[in-house]
């Protein structure tokens, strides 16, 4: 098998594909945003509960998608509590260039441990076409943030 | 000058009589010889595009090497010359088809260009609020979203034909909804996801026996077995040039003559018209009423020479290959554990989707394209068959002329590695 693809489909990746964490829709979410990549046909949508503070009390989501979205999307929600607003938008930053360039740039201090966990992702840059999949979550995630409700990859 | 046009003494071999050779077939398409991530090219997405043959690309390479100026419009030699040529483009594209006459052909970018011009056309002059067009469950996106937008116009009514389980077009069902409303039957003449080859005959007997015209979407079809379309009595009958393996952007329409002769123009332009005044302006016939603008005048010779080819092998020997092909495989893949097939109808072309238990389409695709196997992973633009069944994509493989068994096997092989790492 190709090396390409075992660093793909990494053991955590296949795991969070098939056991999703907090893949559910929580009553108190008080932001939410559809994410819809239409060249595949996946969907996905984001819970968020914000307090007064702009800090994440609670992220989920549901939908279907391939495991390499599906994985980010359980990922993203497991590191999303706890942050704030501003802080969730370096995080979606610093993971998008990990996607997409060789260069990560300066590893903002409080998220190199979220960033380190979700290296494991990076392996899309060698597969173009499944960029989207493993951002979509978080372009939604994003869209949540700034009060959208609908969000696309296009 | 005595100029000699290379192209026009090619003669495309007939070999018809010779057995079915698919190692020679393979040989006529340059791209077969090529290797992905370092394994040999099995290319079985057919569905989207077929690879071209060395008669298509030297046409078309010869034309605008040797023989290249616009059409109909130049007195000089060279666009008369070509011009001559398009025209018998299209009598080739009419005489393949069996149309009652080249003016039947009316030239268009792909199949999707051919429905949205019945319905912008057509569609807008004769259609009003209430009256029903009739789709089936099984349409791609293209014989979907064009009627949308004349409901959203002029207020038609979309009415949809189901499908049961393993995929067959429903007849019964279909002759229920045809009704006093209906004005146009707009279905499939075979499924890009499913397979199914749809019992047009008996949808357009069923259909004209109450006065309603028919389009068939033949996008699939006809690269499986051709059509004939004074046969099936179809009204409109549309398919794009490249998954015949012609080049891209060009497409066709063929229209009863008596029906493309009562629409209007689509588009407006050069080429369409008769005599313009600032005042008033007066359009030519079919089909060049319907081709504005310079028309795909290469992508034209390069259908014609595939054309040309595809018969010289045969359509009903390359029908026979493919479904040997699509028997194999059927059996092949159902041997694996946890993997699904969509659509085994009564009478199917040579498309195999299928579902791996608990993977994604897109993950089967990314796995085994690393193996060099090229399929359709997702919703092949037939969102509303997804639903149908359930899922929200599949994998794809579509069987052309020089697929091999062997291909098959090394699907499987690679549908192997897809179950080591899901485990």
């Amino acid at each position: 098998m190709a090396d390409d693809l075992r660093e793909l489909y990494q053991e955590v990746i296949l795991d969070h594909g098939k056991r999703p964490r907090n893949f559910r829709h929580p009553a108190d979410a008080n932001r939410e945003a559809h994410g819809n990549n239409p060249l595949c046909g996946d969907r996905l949508v984001v819970f968020l509960k914000v307090d007064d503070k702009g800090v994440i009390q609670d992220a989920a989501f549901e939908g279907r998608g391939c495991a390499i979205s599906t994985a980010s999307a359980s990922m993203m929600t497991e590191m999303l509590k706890g942050k704030t607003a501003e802080q969730a938008h370096r995080l979606f930053d610093a993971f998008h260039r990990m996607c997409t360039t060789d260069s990560h740039g300066d590893v903002p201090a409080d998220l190199a441990d979220d960033l380190e966990k979700l290296q494991v992702l990076s392996g899309v840059r060698q597969f173009p076409m499944r960029v989207k999949c493993a951002t979509l979550a978080w372009h939604t995630m994003n869209a949540a943030m700034a009060g959208q409700v609908e969000t696309s990859t296009e | 000058m005595n100029m000699t046009v290379a192209t026009n003494l090619r003669q495309t071999a007939d070999r018809r009589n010779d057995p079915f050779d698919v190692e020679r077939i393979r040989a006529d398409f340059p791209i077969l010889g090529k290797e992905i991530y370092g394994k040999k090219l099995v290319y079985l997405d057919n569905g989207a595009s077929a690879q071209k043959p060395r008669a298509v690309i030297d046409a078309m390479r010869e034309v605008m090497e040797g023989e290249y100026a616009n059409i109909h419009r130049g007195v000089h030699y060279l666009s008369q010359r070509l011009t001559d040529r398009y025209e018998q483009a299209r009598a080739t594209i009419a005489k393949f088809m069996n149309a009652g006459s080249p003016d039947e052909v009316v030239i268009t970018r792909n199949a999707t260009e051919s429905i949205n011009l019945v319905a912008a056309s057509w569609g807008r002059k004769f259609l009003a609020a209430g009256d029903e067009i009739v789709v089936s469950e099984m349409e791609h996106h293209a014989n979907i979203v064009p009627w949308q937008m004349l409901r959203d116009e002029k207020g038609v009514v979309i009415k949809v034909v189901p499908i049961d389980d393993a995929g067959n077009f429903l007849l019964d069902a279909y002759e229920r909804l045809l009704g006093p409303k209906t004005r146009l039957v707009a279905v499939t003449h075979a499924s890009n996801v499913l397979g199914t080859i749809t019992p047009a005959k008996e949808i357009v007997r069923l259909a004209h026996a109450r006065g309603i015209p028919v389009l068939l979407d033949g996008s699939q079809a006809i690269v499986h077995g051709g059509v004939d379309v004074r046969d099936l009595d179809v009204d409109f009958y549309a398919f794009t040039g490249h998954k015949l393996y012609g080049p891209t952007a060009i497409g066709v329409l063929y229209g009863k003559a008596a029906l493309l002769a009562k629409m209007p123009p689509y588009q407006g332009g050069g080429d369409m018209i008769a005599d313009v005044t600032f005042e008033k302006t007066t359009y030519r016939e079919p089909p060049a009423r319907f081709e504005a603008g310079t028309p795909p005048i290469v992508e034209a010779i390069g259908l014609a020479a595939a054309i040309d080819y595809v018969q010289s092998i045969g359509m009903d020997r390359i029908a026979a290959h493919e479904q040997d092909l699509l028997r194999y495989a059927t059996a092949r893949l159902g041997e694996i554990e946890g993997l699904r097939i969509f659509g085994t109808a009564r009478e199917k072309c040579a498309i195999l989707s299928f579902a791996m238990e608990g993977v994604h389409a897109h993950d089967v695709g990314t796995i085994i394209d690393r193996a060099g196997v090229a399929v359709r992973a997702g919703h092949h633009c037939a969102q509303p068959l997804m639903e149908r069944l359930g899922v929200p994509a599949t994998a794809r493989a579509s069987f052309a002329m020089y697929n091999t068994r062997a291909e098959v096997d090394a699907l499987v092989a690679a549908l192997g590695t897809v179950q080591e790492i899901f485990g």
